[in-house]
Order: C-alpha cells, then sequence, then structure tokens
C-alpha cells in the first residue's frame, strides 16, 4: 500500500528529539564550530541518559523482523531521528552515542553473534561510540585500491596500515571504550575478492589515532588518522559468517551492502541541515513580511519566491527519495539503485539549500552572528563522504543500465 | 505507517493500463501526431480499460470508489504511452470527477451518469485561459448573477474536443472565487474557435471557446466548490502524466545508449551519458514520490494544496530536463521525428500549463 502516514511511535520520537535539538544542540552549536577538537561531552552524556531511559524504543542500530513478525520501522524511524538531531547540529549529531557507523555495520553485516557481542556495549552504563575506517591516504572511493592487510595468525587477525578520514575516530577509540570498522584486504593480489572488515575494540595494542583533521565544518565531530602496527584481533572480529575467509566478492559485497543501509541515514543527515537553513530562511523573509505565495504561474511570481518553492520541492523530493530507501531496508525489499539515489539527491539539495539561503539572505546571511553560515560549511560533507555525488551516480548508472565495473567505470 | 508499494488491486490495474498503454497508445503515438487524429476506436478502447468508471460510486453509475493515488497510477501508464492519448482518454475524468468532488447530491446525479455509463463521450472541462499569465486563482472568465441565473464571459483555451463537446464544465470567477458550471455546448453565446495548433499534444484537438453573457441556470453551478481541494486533484493528475512522459523518455534513452557506439564502445558506457541517466532516474523517483504524497493526502481528506503544487511544479521541472537530455543523449537523431523524443520533448513543455485538462 501506498501511505505517507508517519507512525506514532516515529512521531513520538521526532517530538522528544526535536525538544533535544531546539533547548541542547542549537545552544552549543556555536561553542563547538568555533572550539574545534574540544569534546562536547554535556551533549554525548545527556543523549547517552536519555537513550537508557528511552529503551528499545530509540536505537543507532535497528534490529530486523521483530518477534510478531511484522516488518520493523526501526531504519524509518532512525532516518526520522538522525534528520532532526542533523537540524539540530550536525556535528553534534555526529558525536551521538549508541553506535554510528560502526553499528550500522554490524547490524548490516554481521553474525547474531556478533551483533549479541559488539552491540552490548552501547546499552551500558557510559556513553560509547563506533566508527568506520575505510579511506586511506592514497584511496578514497576506490575502495577496492586500500592497501591495509590483515593477516590470519592463529586464532587473530593481524592489522597493518594506515586509515584516514575516519569520522568519530577518536571518541571512539580513545574518549569512550567503543570500537572501529576497518577495512582491510586479506590477500593485496585478490583485489576486491580480498576485502574484508574487521572489529578493533578500543585499547587493542597496535592501533593509535595519529592526527585530527581541521575541518570546513561539523568542527564538533573529530576525523582521526588511525594508523594499525601489527594489530591483533580475535579471529572472529571478522564480520560476517566464517566462510567469507574464502576469497570470493561475498565478503565485499557484504561491507557494501553497509552502504546500503548507511547512505539513505546520511541522506537523512543532510537533510535535517538543508531544512534548518530552510526554515531560517524563510523566517527571516516572514519577519520582513516577505510572503511566498504557492500556486502561482511563474509570470506572476517574484525570482525570490521561485527560488524558495524550488528549494522547497527539492527538500521534499530528497526526503521521500530517502525514506523509500530505509522503508526497503526495514521490509527487505532489496535495494538497487534507491539507496545511492536518495544520497545523490540529499548531498545535492543540501549544498543547493544551504548555499541558496546565504546568497538570498545577503549580508545577513554571511554573517557569524547567524548559525546559517555554518550550515553551508557543515552541509559539503554530504556530498562527500559515504561516497562522492560521483560515485553515486556511477553505483546508480550501473545498476540501472546493468553494466559492471569493468563496463562502466 | 509507510508504504511504497502499491497494492496487488492497484499492480493489476496498471498492468492492464500499460499493455494498452504499449501496445495501444505507444504503437499509434507517432501517426497520430503527425496527422494531427487521434483514432476513435482507440480512445474507446482506452475508455473501457475502466479507470474513471472505478473512480465512482455506484450511486453515480460507477462501480468502484475514488482513489487519487490509484488514478496517479493509472495516468503515468497512459502518459508512458502517449500523453495526446492519456488526455483524450482522460478528459471526461476531469469533468466527472470535478462534478464528483463538488455537486451537489443532484448535480452528482444528474451530471456523471451520462458520462460513465456509456461509450466515450467528449464531456470536458474548460478550464485554462489564453493569456501568458493565467493563473487559476484569479481567472479571467467571470460569471455574474442575473435575475436568478448566471451569465458567463470570457475567453477560454486547450479545450479538448471542443468543435464536438457533449458538455462544457466551465471554471470561472464569481466574486473574485472560482466556481464551475455545466454549460450546454449549444447554449446561446458559446463560440467554439478554429482548432489550436500547439507547440506538442498535437494529436489531441483542443479547441479555444469564448462565452459571451453566456446565460445558465444557477442550478448549473456545482454547489461545494473547494477550490484547493479541486486544484490540488488537476495538479496531482497532471504531475502524475509528467512522470509517465519522463520515464518514456529516459527509458528509450536508456536503451538508445547501449545501443549506440561511439569510439568503439556503447554511449552508455561514458560517465558523461551514465551520469545524466542516474540523474533523470533519481530525479523521476523523486518526483513520483511528490506525486504519490499528494494523492494520498487527497484520499485522506488532508489539505493538499501546497503538496500538490510543489508535486506538479518539481514534476514539470523533472519532465522538462528529462526530454531534454532524452534528446541530447539520441544527439542528431533525437531531433529527427522517426524518433519519438523530440515529441516527447515539445510534451513535455505543455505539462505545466496543463493543470484543468486531467483529474485524478
Amino acid at each position: 500500500m501506498i501511505s505517507f502516514e508517519i507512525p506514532e511511535t516515529i512521531k513520538k520520537t521526532v517530538t522528544m528529539v526535536e525538544a533535544v535539538a531546539t533547548e541542547m544542540m542549537r545552544p552549543q552549536a556555536r561553542y563547538y564550530d568555533e572550539h574545534e577538537h574540544e569534546i562536547p561531552w554535556d551533549y554525548i552524556n545527556f543523549m547517552h541518559q536519555a537513550l537508557q531511559s528511552a529503551g528499545g524504543d530509540v536505537t543507532m542500530a535497528p534490529e530486523g523482523t521483530k518477534d510478531d513478525g511484522k516488518p520493523s520501522i526501526g531504519y524509518q524511524s532512525m532516518a526520522h531521528y538522525v534528520e532532526m538531531l542533523s537540524w539540530g547540529d550536525a556535528g553534534l549529531y555526529l558525536c551521538t552515542p549508541r553506535g554510528g557507523l560502526g553499528a550500522a555495520a554490524v547490524s548490516a553485516a554481521g553474525t547474531p553473534e556478533q551483533k549479541a557481542k559488539f552491540l552490548k556495549r552501547f546499552k551500558g552504563d557510559k556513553p560509547v561510540l563506533s566508527a568506520m575506517a575505510i579511506t586511506e591516504p592514497h584511496a578514497g572511493s576506490d575502495t577496492a585500491a586500500i592497501k591495509t592487510t590483515a593477516v590470519r595468525d592463529g586464532d587473530e587477525w593481524v592489522l597493518n596500515g594506515e586509515k584516514i578520514f575516519v569520522t568519530g575516530g577518536h571518541k571512539s577509540l580513545v574518549d569512550t571504550p567503543g570500537f572501529v570498522i576497518v577495512w582491510a584486504t586479506i590477500d593485496p593480489e585478490a583485489g576486491r575478492k580480498g576485502i574484508r572488515s574487521f572489529v578493533v575494540e578500543a585499547g587493542t595494542p597496535g592501533c593509535t589515532v595519529t592526527k585530527l583533521e581541521k575541518k570546513l565544518g561539523i568542527r564538533s565531530s573529530d576525523t582521526a588518522s588511525i594508523v594499525l602496527q601489527d594489530c591483533r584481533v580475535p579471529f572472529e572480529n571478522m564480520l560476517g559468517t566464517v566462510d567469507q575467509e574464502k576469497k570470493t566478492t561475498e565478503g565485499y559485497k557484504g561491507v557494501l551492502r553497509t552502504f546500503e543501509v548507511t547512505r539513505p541515514l546520511v541522506g537523512a543527515s543532510a537533510l535535517g541541515i538543508a531544512r534548518a537553513a530552510l526554515e531560517f530562511l524563510k523566517e527571516k523573509l516572514a519577519d520582513e513580511g516577505v510572503e511566498i505565495r504557492y500556486g502561482l504561474p511563474p509570470s506572476r511570481m517574484t525570482n525570490l519566491e521561485a527560488e524558495v518553492i524550488d528549494l522547497e520541492a527539492m527538500l521534499r523530493s530528497a526526503w521521500l527519495l530517502t525514506l523509500r530507501a530505509v522503508w526497503m531496508v526495514d521490509n527487505k525489499v532489496p535495494i538497487n539503485a534507491e539507496a545511492s539515489m536518495s544520497k545523490i539527491k540529499a548531498g545535492d539539495a543540501v549544498v543547493k539549500i544551504t548555499q541558496k539561503a546565504v546568497e538570498l539572505l545577503g549580508p545577513m546571511g554571511y554573517s557569524r552572528e547567524h548559525l546559517l553560515e555554518k550550515w553551508f560549511r557543515d552541509a559539503k560533507i554530504n556530498d562527500l563522504y559515504e561516497g562522492t555525488g560521483q560515485i553515486n551516480r556511477l553505483i546508480v548508472a550501473r545498476r540501472i543500465l546493468g553494466y559492471s565495473r569493468h563496463e562502466l567505470s | 505507517m509507510f508504504g511504497f508499494e502499491p497494492t496487488e488491486e492497484q499492480k493489476m490495474l496498471v498492468e492492464a493500463v500499460r499493455r494498452y498503454a504499449e501496445n495501444d497508445l505507444r504503437a499509434a503515438a507517432h501517426e497520430a501526431d503527425e496527422s494531427g487524429e487521434l483514432p476513435s476506436d482507440l480512445i474507446e478502447k482506452g475508455w473501457e480499460l475502466g479507470v474513471l468508471q472505478a473512480s465512482v460510486p455506484e450511486a453515480y453509475g460507477g462501480f468502484g470508489e475514488r482513489s487519487a493515488v490509484t488514478g496517479a497510477l493509472a495516468a503515468e501508464e497512459l502518459a508512458w504511452g502517449d500523453l495526446s492519448g492519456a488526455l483524450a482518454v482522460m478528459a471526461p475524468g476531469a469533468y466527472a470527477l470535478s462534478v464528483l468532488l463538488t455537486g451537489s447530491e443532484d448535480q452528482k446525479s444528474e451530471l456523471i451518469p451520462p458520462v460513465i455509463e456509456a461509450d466515450w463521450k467528449p464531456y470536458v472541462t474548460a478550464f485554462v485561459e489564453p493569456d501568458y499569465d493565467f493563473h487559476a486563482g484569479e481567472m479571467r472568465t467571470t460569471a455574474v448573477a442575473s435575475n436568478g441565473d448566471y451569465l458567463i464571459t470570457g475567453r477560454k483555451a486547450r479545450v479538448p474536443f471542443g468543435n464536438r463537446a457533449e458538455a462544457l464544465l466551465t471554471f470561472a470567477s464569481l466574486d473574485g472565487s472560482i466556481e464551475a458550471f455545466a454549460v450546454p455546448t449549444d447554449a446561446e453565446g458559446v463560440q467554439v474557435g478554429e482548432r489550436e495548433k500547439l507547440l506538442g499534444i498535437q494529436a489531441l484537438p483542443t479547441f479555444p471557446v469564448t462565452f459571451d453573457k453566456v446565460r445558465v441556470p444557477a442550478s448549473a453551478r456545482l454547489e461545494g466548490m473547494d477550490p484547493s481541494q479541486v486544484l490540488a486533484s488537476f495538479n496531482v493528475a497532471v504531475g502524475a502524466l509528467a512522470i509517465g512522459q519522463s520515464r518514456a523518455a529516459y527509458e528509450y534513452a536508456l536503451d538508445y545508449a547501449k545501443d549506440r557506439e561511439a569510439f568503439g564502445t556503447p554511449i552508455a558506457q561514458k560517465q558523461a551519458i551514465a551520469f545524466m541517466l542516474a540523474e533523470m532516474a533519481t530525479e523521476i523517483d523523486g518526483a513520483r514520490l511528490m506525486v504519490w504524497e499528494s494523492a494520498w493526502k487527497i484520499d485522506q481528506g488532508k489539505e493538499a494544496f501546497k503538496s500538490a503544487y510543489l508535486a506538479l511544479s518539481n514534476a514539470a521541472e523533472t519532465v522538462m530536463m528529462v526530454t531534454d537530455r532524452a534528446v541530447q543523449i539520441l544527439g542528431g537523431h533525437g531531433y529527427i521525428r522517426e524518433h519519438p523524443v523530440e515529441r516527447w520533448m515539445r510534451n513535455a513543455r505543455g505539462l505545466s500549463t496543463f493543470a484543468g485538462l486531467a483529474m485524478v
């Protein structure tokens, strides 16, 4: 059935999170933007407490089908939650305990045992974060070109290599007892067939955070470099079944499946920023008595009206694409191009909306007196991480054309 | 709960409409556009699919219940086949559904059954006006009360089958608000002009109609006009048509790009082409979801005016972008009338102005 009815439980989540976003995140947003690398403990501890008391209603790592056989709405709920937190502040959102991308990877690609083992920590007394470590200094979008190695030694894997651009890496490995999902190759000769992902827990000897980046935006979130030097993890820390030790592309496909879940969620985060910017724009216009009239033909609209209406349509289209993608994940409808589509559109929308909002508000928009200029800076990351707009176009193109990576690269 | 999957019943209907769109509408489209004529048996066959009849309750001669979502799904398929044909098949729907939405009980019982109980007949709407700044909210065609009747005066355009219409549901401004009047075509003062020559939808015969103090009884005015609901329903229908037209062009361009070789490989293997296709697919999906959302709001009795306006704005922009790119992907061949993409590009430009010609 085609329906756009927001489930009651999601409505409640949204209302609750909106209060946090308004009262907790917005007031702190500027401070942490201007004090890069300070850790927003107030927010992290508050969110941990809040999530603890909310129990299973709000989770950063939704499980699959519920006991009653009804399809889960976990990822749909999460998309709303992520959108609202990012509306509050995208950088702080990335500091939210209870998982993040690492937990999402475990949830999407892990065995039941791995889920039980690694996800448990997010419900303990102390806040915990997790992260994904894929990018290396010489390999970004070309994830199959990574050089970090995993060599089996008895009951352990020995990891060696350097990872960069690990979002929340410091908080996951140093500030909290979390973990990082490290992508590595078990056979450098095997290309994509050799790639697997490994859970590296905080405190594992041989795993060191070596650098924190200074960035355009999302400054309250740390972006870390990690060096793995003879870093040993248990054999069962390789995500997925043991069969994956065999050199097939199944393992690589497994890790790529993570993206089908995380890309729409990054889209949701992007659209929280986009909505914040668009609302700010409309509020400021309304304060000045500028009305946006809907329903007019182009010849009767002011340019300002046409621009705002265009941005509104863009935001809605992107949000519905995002919602459809997470709905598919929840309902176990096989994802073809839909996750990447949502990411393309959300990335485009947030960049365009924030850039336009600053432009249309002129000197006021450019001022650091308001958060709008910050959202402009925060926005751009969404067109870059979890696959650039171009990589996602490539993926969509391959899927719709039925091409392999050899046929279209 | 959210849901993005049509029901089994809707899927069956869509499948039936798709077969007609492919085997009949699409097959006839080129010839129809060149000759400027839609074969009457083609329209009749589309009419017999019963999409409209299934949207009208038994009390008024139909066999179902109106669903804007179902209507939007069907409209997309029809437009995928041919936009002119789709608008012809759907023309009586704009008339009958407007009455269903806004007529009194008596008006519904009187006006709807003749439309849907027989073969396809041109019961049509006179909605659009010929001015560059035409705005449904401020029509220049006016109705004035006169001795218990109304006098309608003004100019209408894009009246499908205006030369042989059974009746004209004429939209006019009454004291500044939009109202609809069932006007017999032979009423004194109704003058149908020469067939319009348009950029696109050339198979659909449309006419300008002038109204010169056309006197209709008070009972001709639909009693429960709710402009925002009616406009939303027009916008959603045209939005769905835009999606169908977009999808047709996208699919054609995609197939062509896989087939056509340049520099030793299919052009689809070049990112310049592949990325265009990826963006076309993404925009079409997003635009379709907006149309669905607005249709769903209408079915739920929720306010849908703004959302349907945004949905049509977005769909109209999408269809222009997609059809333009389809021509671009075919290159010079896209400019030649042997391929349908140039026709689709011409059709596309009109969609932002077609509200009033179809309803779901």
